[in-house]
C-alpha cells in the first residue's frame, strides 16, 4: 500500500463512528437551518418560502441584500446600481483590503450595500439595502457614496427611496471618513425631500450606532421589523457607563416604537404590500382634484 | 344592551308597550294591530317631539354616551387604505391619539384625531381620550408630514381635554399645546376639524386651527366642562345642567355665535344608533368642505385661517 492510498477519498470505512451530541443536532449545511432563537431546525427550502422567519417562534432571520430584493420588488424588475466602485484602504489598516476582499467574495457584493431601481407593484423606487454579511453591514466610504448616489438618482426622477438598514454603524478601518458618511447621505436626503419626495425607512436587525444616527432614523415613515435590534449606543456600553441595569426589551424594535421612533412595526411577509400601499398613497396622481 | 339616557325614557317605555302588544297579538287570538298602529304613530311624533327639541344637558348626554362612534369608526367608515402611523419621535407614542394616512373617496388625506376606548382595559391604554403632549406632538408631526405631501388634514375632537398630571407637566403639556395652536395657524394645506364628542379646552383647540369647523349635532365645544364650570362659579359641580346652558356648549349654540362652520345633522337619537348613517353625513359635509378648500392657494388658506380666529371676540370700542 502506498502512502496515497491512505488519502484516497473513496476508501472503504474500516470503522464505525458515533457521533457526537454535538454533532448529531448540527446537519449538513444548506439542507437544514438552525432558528438562533427557539434552535429549531427547518428545512431551508421551507424557511425561504416563509420569508426566513422561523416558523416557530417567528424569529426574523438575517437575509441577504438580494434575497431582499427578490421578497420585496417586483419579479426581474430590479437593475442595480455603482457596483464599480472599490473600497480603498485610506488609513492603511493592517488586513482590512483582504478582510473586504474575502467578504466580497463571501456575498457578491461590492460592498454592504446593494443598491438600484426597481419596481413595487408597478411603482417605479429606488432601493438601498444594507447586507450585514458584509463586514456587518458597516458604512465606509463606498456605502455612503453607493447610498448618496442612489438618493440622487431617487430626486433626479422624482420618485421615492426606499432603503433597508442593517448595520453595525460606521467602519472603524475608515475612521473619521466613515463618520463624514452620515453628514454626507444627509446632505442628500436634504435635497430629496425638498423635492418633495418620499423616504421610507426600514430598519432591520441590527441597526446601530452611526446609521441609527442618521439616515435610518429619518425617513418620513420609519417601519421597522418585529424584535430588531436598534440603538445608538451598544447595551454593554450603556450598562458600563451607567452602571444601570437594562430593561429586558431595551432597544428593540417594539421598545422603540413605545418611546416615539418608529411609525409602525410591520411583519416581513407584510412588509411589501404595506410598503407598496404607503407609496400608493404618496404617489396618486388623484390627488390633485376634487 | 345600549344605556337609555333619561330623556328618551318616555320613547323607550312606548316602544316596550308596542313590542308588548304585538307579543300578545301574537300568543292570543286578539286582533290588536289598530291599536298598534295608533301607537307606532304616536311613538313617531313623540320621537320627533324629544329629538327636536333636545336641551343642552340632552345633548351633552348624548356626546358622553359610551357607545358614540370614536375617530376610529369614522375612519373605518369613511377611508380605504387607512395606516396609522405611531409616535412622536421624541418621547413616546401616545394611544389617545390616533393618526394616519388614508385615502378619503379615493384621494390621499391626513387623519387625526382623540381616541376613547370602547371598555376599561382599552381606556386605560388610551388614557379616556386624554392625550399627553407626546400626542400632540405626532399629532404637529404628522400635520407637517402632510404639508410637506400636499395632502389634506382632517381632525376628529374627541376629548374631556388635556391629560393633567404630572408627567404631562414634565414634558411640557402647555407648550405642546401652544405650539400646535401656532403651527396649526402656518400650515399650507387645508385643514379641517370635526367636534365628533366632546370638545374639552385647550386639548380639543391643539387639533382645532382648521379652515373649516364642523360639529356633530349632539357633540360640545366648551373651555370647561359643565360640572367644571359649576364649581368655579357656584361652588357646587351638581348644578352642571345649568352651567351647560349658561355657558353655550352645544353645536346650534356655536353655530349661532360663529364659531363653527356647519352643524352636521345627527340621526336621530344620537350617532351611537346608526354609525354608517352618521359617517355618511359626515362624508357629505367633508366633500362639500374639501371642495371649496382645495381650490384655494397656500397664501389663502393661511389667510383664511388667520381672518378665522381674527374675527372671534366680543367687545365695545
Amino acid at each position: 500500500m502506498s502512502i496515497r492510498d491512505i488519502f484516497r477519498k473513496n476508501q472503504k470505512k474500516k470503522y464505525a463512528t458515533i457521533p457526537t451530541e454535538k454533532a448529531k443536532n448540527d446537519v449538513p449545511e444548506g439542507i437544514m437551518m438552525k432558528c438562533p432563537e427557539c434552535k429549531k431546525n427547518v428545512f431551508t427550502k421551507d424557511l425561504m418560502k416563509n420569508f426566513k422567519v422561523c416558523p416557530t417562534c417567528d424569529h426574523h432571520m438575517k437575509m441577504t441584500a438580494w434575497e431582499r430584493v427578490e421578497i420585496f420588488l417586483d419579479e426581474n424588475t430590479f437593475e442595480s446600481m455603482d457596483d464599480h466602485l472599490e473600497t480603498v484602504n485610506p488609513l492603511n489598516f493592517p488586513s482590512y483590503t483582504e478582510k473586504i476582499k474575502a467578504d466580497a467574495q463571501k456575498t457578491g457584493l461590492n460592498e454592504a450595500v446593494l443598491t438600484g431601481i426597481g419596481k413595487l407593484e408597478g411603482q417605479q423606487v429606488v432601493v438601498a439595502i444594507m447586507d450585514s454579511h458584509f463586514r456587518m453591514g458597516s458604512m465606509g466610504s463606498v456605502v455612503g457614496e453607493k447610498i448618496t448616489r442612489a438618493i440622487e438618482k431617487a430626486t433626479e426622477l422624482g420618485i421615492p427611496f426606499i432603503i433597508y438598514t442593517a448595520s453595525g454603524g460606521a467602519r472603524m478601518q475608515e475612521g473619521v471618513l466613515s463618520l463624514m458618511q452620515m453628514a454626507k447621505t444627509s446632505v442628500a436626503l436634504r435635497r430629496h425631500s425638498d423635492h418633495g419626495l418620499l423616504y421610507i425607512s426600514i430598519l432591520t436587525h441590527p441597526t446601530t450606532g452611526g446609521v441609527s444616527a442618521s439616515f435610518a432614523s429619518v425617513g418620513d415613515i420609519n417601519i421597522a421589523e418585529p424584535k430588531a435590534l436598534i440603538g445608538f449606543a451598544g447595551r454593554r456600553v450603556i450598562e458600563q457607563t451607567v452602571r444601570e441595569k437594562l430593561p429586558e426589551d431595551f432597544q428593540t424594535a417594539e421598545f422603540l416604537l413605545n418611546h416615539g421612533q418608529l411609525d409602525a412595526i410591520i411583519h416581513r411577509k407584510e412588509m411589501r404590500e404595506k410598503v407598496a400601499s404607503i407609496v400608493h398613497l404618496h404617489t396618486t396622481k388623484e390627488g390633485a382634484k376634487w | 344592551m345600549v344605556k337609555v339616557l333619561p330623556f328618551e325614557e318616555p320613547i323607550v317605555q312606548l316602544k316596550t308597550k308596542i313590542e308588548e302588544l304585538k307579543a300578545y297579538t301574537e300568543s292570543a287570538d286578539v286582533d290588536m294591530s289598530v291599536e298598534i298602529v295608533n301607537l307606532e304613530a304616536r311613538l313617531e311624533k313623540l320621537e320627533q317631539e324629544i329629538y327636536e327639541n333636545m336641551e343642552p344637558w340632552d345633548r351633552v348626554q348624548v356626546a358622553r354616551h359610551p357607545s358614540r362612534p370614536t375617530t376610529r369608526d369614522y375612519i373605518e367608515f369613511l377611508c380605504t387604505e387607512f395606516i396609522e402611523l405611531h409616535g412622536d419621535r421624541f418621547y413616546g407614542d401616545d394611544a389617545a391619539i390616533i393618526s394616519g394616512i388614508a385615502l378619503f373617496e379615493g384621494k390621499p388625506i391626513t387623519i387625526i384625531g382623540h381616541q376613547r376606548g370602547l371598555n376599561t382595559k382599552e381606556n386605560i391604554k388610551r388614557n379616556f381620550g386624554s392625550p399627553h403632549p407626546e400626542g400632540y406632538r405626532k399629532a404637529l408631526r404628522l400635520m407637517k408630514q402632510a404639508e410637506k405631501f400636499n395632502r389634506p388634514i382632517i381632525c376628529m375632537i374627541d376629548t374631556k381635554g388635556a391629560y393633567p398630571g404630572k408627567a404631562a407637566e414634565e414634558r411640557g403639556q402647555s407648550e405642546a399645546i401652544a405650539r400646535n395652536l401656532v403651527e396649526m395657524a402656518g400650515l399650507k394645506v387645508p385643514v379641517i376639524s370635526v367636534v365628533i364628542g366632546e370638545g374639552g379646552s385647550g386639548g380639543a383647540l391643539a387639533i382645532g386651527v382648521a379652515n373649516h369647523i364642523h360639529m356633530l349635532e349632539n357633540s360640545t365645544y366648551s373651555v370647561i366642562s359643565p360640572e367644571g364650570a359649576a364649581s368655579i362659579l357656584w361652588k357646587d359641580a351638581s348644578l352642571a345642567k345649568q352651567a351647560a346652558e349658561a355657558m353655550k356648549i352645544t353645536a346650534p349654540d356655536l353655530k349661532k355665535m360663529g364659531i363653527i362652520d356647519t352643524v352636521i345633522k345627527e340621526v336621530y337619537g344620537g350617532a351611537h344608533k346608526n354609525i354608517e348613517a352618521q359617517a355618511n353625513y359626515m362624508r357629505e359635509t367633508l366633500i362639500t368642505s374639501l371642495k371649496e378648500l382645495v381650490n384655494l392657494t397656500p397664501e389663502e388658506l393661511i389667510e383664511n385661517r388667520y381672518s378665522k380666529f381674527k374675527n372671534i371676540g366680543e367687545f365695545n370700542e
